[in-house]
């Protein structure tokens, strides 16, 4: 468990994944990724931490992840084998919908 | 992070050419991490440029944010003084000047020239793995010195979590095609060139480099690079569609999609004119400020054709008006005594949202407790949302205690068949404390009365609103960015009898 606030970045423990909290209500949450709760900046993987194939279906880079309710949402900056999940549960791509751009 | 995420997923994609030279996104990283060693181990606290659009911009640019120290882009065409001074007061700084623009200078001590020579040639020789993640979203990471028409220039600063806010909030990543094309000709120093860089990045869209506007050369590159995508202030279309009218098809560009627009007041009758030169291209108007990290409003190429083709009166205006708030910003329009007001009242415009900045260097935090910043606009939306700009704040005319926006007074002057262009300002009165003065541009070979303009401006407005003062000019003082400098014409005014 761990304050999760937007603008934090977070890597995986087990693959490649990283990602960037977009949105997230007060408070702390268990963020994982293949299974294993993910690492701040700086923080070292457990020793026992491996990929659990029960959470192997992968991240997207640039792809936005949600919760059911789509309280969270999380950016993915760099893909991997883990799949990412909130509190045990898994989280799900969100429908890219068109964005106004001037640029 | 988000050049990173381009050069992780389509790095060989070309991310930027400039007349022959180009870098994939792969060796834009290269590139931005050498600079940024060479900004770390230097110790400077910043990395300023002194440049026309090139390479060294977004180099510079990821290079500032590799190294976590802030972007300095500087504007080329201050004088030699104010370039100095601007340079003394964010060193020890390390610039990037390729176009020897610095050799005008003396250089201040502390300024470090960096070594510009081996951009995108010689292959990197030092191991290409990344600095220290340069990762909290508090810090700076641009800072824009204003234009400093009223004083010394104000430094406005951009932190990441802002930037990063207006990226995420507008474009999707990796959305562009393979064969998308951005032209760039605002220059680098602008907002409007940095989002471009950034947006363009973000989502995998080729960006074309022109170094200095000039509008040939910007219709020769929209079809050699069969460019997708431009953005232009209202200044640069006119001259684009005058370039055009001179050598009509000269150069066809099948290939543009979508213009968008903003930086200042575009005219109506130049956005009519627009949408009939580009037929078929989609038009959208992006309001926005340095200290709101680019766009907080748009009105979209839907927008656009919607107006263009009502018969209501209400609807065909909205060509006029700026648009409607991105998802992420709130806007109100509140009276000078803070209240909020509603639809069709004129007051004060104020944005709320996480890529608003409202910060300067010195001063701190400009937003108010609630997080709202004071665009210093003024303006009013409709019952739809959609704002209507009626000019700065400070540019108001208070005349016998009515205020009288100069915006409706130049439209008015606009629509008449003689006039080219026209700008309204206040002029100190005996009588009202303030008049009205108007400078106005006639078109070539017209000839027209001061009476019968007044008479004009009289049908269209109320009487408080006909100017008095009168000068006529062969064209307006527009600063490079296409801003009317209005207190040359009010001085200019002020020296009539």
């Amino acid at each position: 468990m761990r304050t999760i606030k937007p603008g934090l970045r977070l890597k995986s423990a087990v693959c490649s994944t990283e990602v960037m909290v977009i949105r997230a209500p007060a408070g702390e949450a268990h963020l994982g990724c293949g299974g294993a709760e993910m690492l701040a900046t700086g923080e070292a993987a457990p020793a026992q931490a491996q990929l659990d194939p029960a959470h192997a279906t992968g991240s997207l880079i640039g792809k936005r992840y949600v919760d059911a309710e789509e309280r969270f949402e999380l950016l993915c900056t760099k893909g991997g084998e883990g799949s990412l999940s909130l509190n045990g549960a898994s989280l799900s791509v969100k429908q890219a919908k068109a964005l106004p751009s001037s640029d | 992070m988000l050049l990173d995420m381009a050069a992780d997923a389509f790095g060989e994609r070309i991310a930027v050419t400039c007349a022959q030279r180009a870098l994939t996104y792969t060796a834009l990283r290269s590139a931005a991490r050498a600079w940024a060693r060479q900004l770390a181990r230097g110790g400077f606290s910043c990395a300023a440029l002194l440049d026309t659009n090139g390479l060294e911009a977004p180099v510079t640019l990821f290079a500032s944010a590799y190294a976590g120290v802030p972007y300095v882009p500087l504007n080329y065409r201050l004088t030699r003084a104010e370039l100095e001074e601007l340079l003394r007061r964010v060193a020890p700084a390390w610039l990037v000047s390729a176009s020897a623009q610095h050799e005008r200078l003396v250089l201040p001590a502390n300024v470090t020239l960096a070594d510009v020579a081996s951009l995108g040639t010689a292959p990197h020789t030092e191991p290409d793995a990344p600095p220290e993640p340069p990762s909290d979203p508090g810090a700076i990471a641009i800072q824009l010195f204003t234009s400093g028409t009223t004083g010394t220039p104000k430094a406005a600063v951009l932190r990441h979590e802002n930037v990063v806010s207006y990226i995420l909030g507008s474009v999707e990543f990796g959305a562009a095609g393979e064969e998308e094309a951005a032209l760039v000709a605002v220059p680098p120093y602008h907002i409007a060139g940095i989002s471009a860089v950034l947006s363009s990045t973000y989502s995998g869209r080729r960006i074309v480099m022109l170094p200095s506007f000039e509008p040939a050369e910007w219709l020769r590159l929209l079809a050699r690079e069969k460019i997708t995508h431009a953005f232009v202030v209202p200044t640069m279309l006119v001259r684009i569609m005058d370039q055009l009218a001179q050598e009509p098809g000269a150069a066809p560009f099948p290939a543009l999609r979508a213009i968008a627009y903003g930086g200042g007041k575009m005219p109506l009758a130049v956005i009519e004119r627009a949408l009939q030169v580009f037929a078929g291209v989609d038009f959208t108007n992006a309001y926005g400020l340095t200290e709101t990290s680019a766009t907080v409003c748009l009105l979209s190429p839907d927008d656009h054709r919607a107006a263009a083709a009502s018969t209501d009166a209400q609807v065909r205006r909205r060509l006029a008006s700026v648009g409607r708030p991105l998802p992420a910003i709130e806007l109100e329009v509140r009276d000078a005594a803070g209240r909020t007001l509603g639809a069709h009242e004129s007051g004060l415009v104020f944005v709320r949202g996480a890529q608003v900045a409202g910060e300067y260097r010195g001063a701190g935090s400009v937003l108010d407790g609630a997080g709202w910043f004071a665009t210093q606009d003024r303006g009013w939306v409709d019952e739809e949302g959609y704002l209507f700009l009626e000019g700065r704040a400070d540019d108001v005319i208070v005349r016998g205690g009515e205020n009288i926006s100069p915006g409706e007074i130049e439209e008015a002057l606009l629509a008449h068949p003689a006039v080219a262009d026209a700008v309204a300002v206040g002029v100190p009165s005996d009588e009202w404390g303030e008049a009205v003065g108007a400078a106005v541009v006639l078109r070539a070979g017209a000839a027209v009365t001061v009476e019968s303009l007044q008479q004009w401006v009289r049908e269209r407005l109320r009487s408080s609103r006909v100017p008095e003062r009168w000068v006529f000019r062969a064209q307006l003082p527009y600063n490079e960015m296409g801003k009317v400098l209005r207190r040359v014409v009010r001085a200019e005014l002020e020296q009539q009898p």
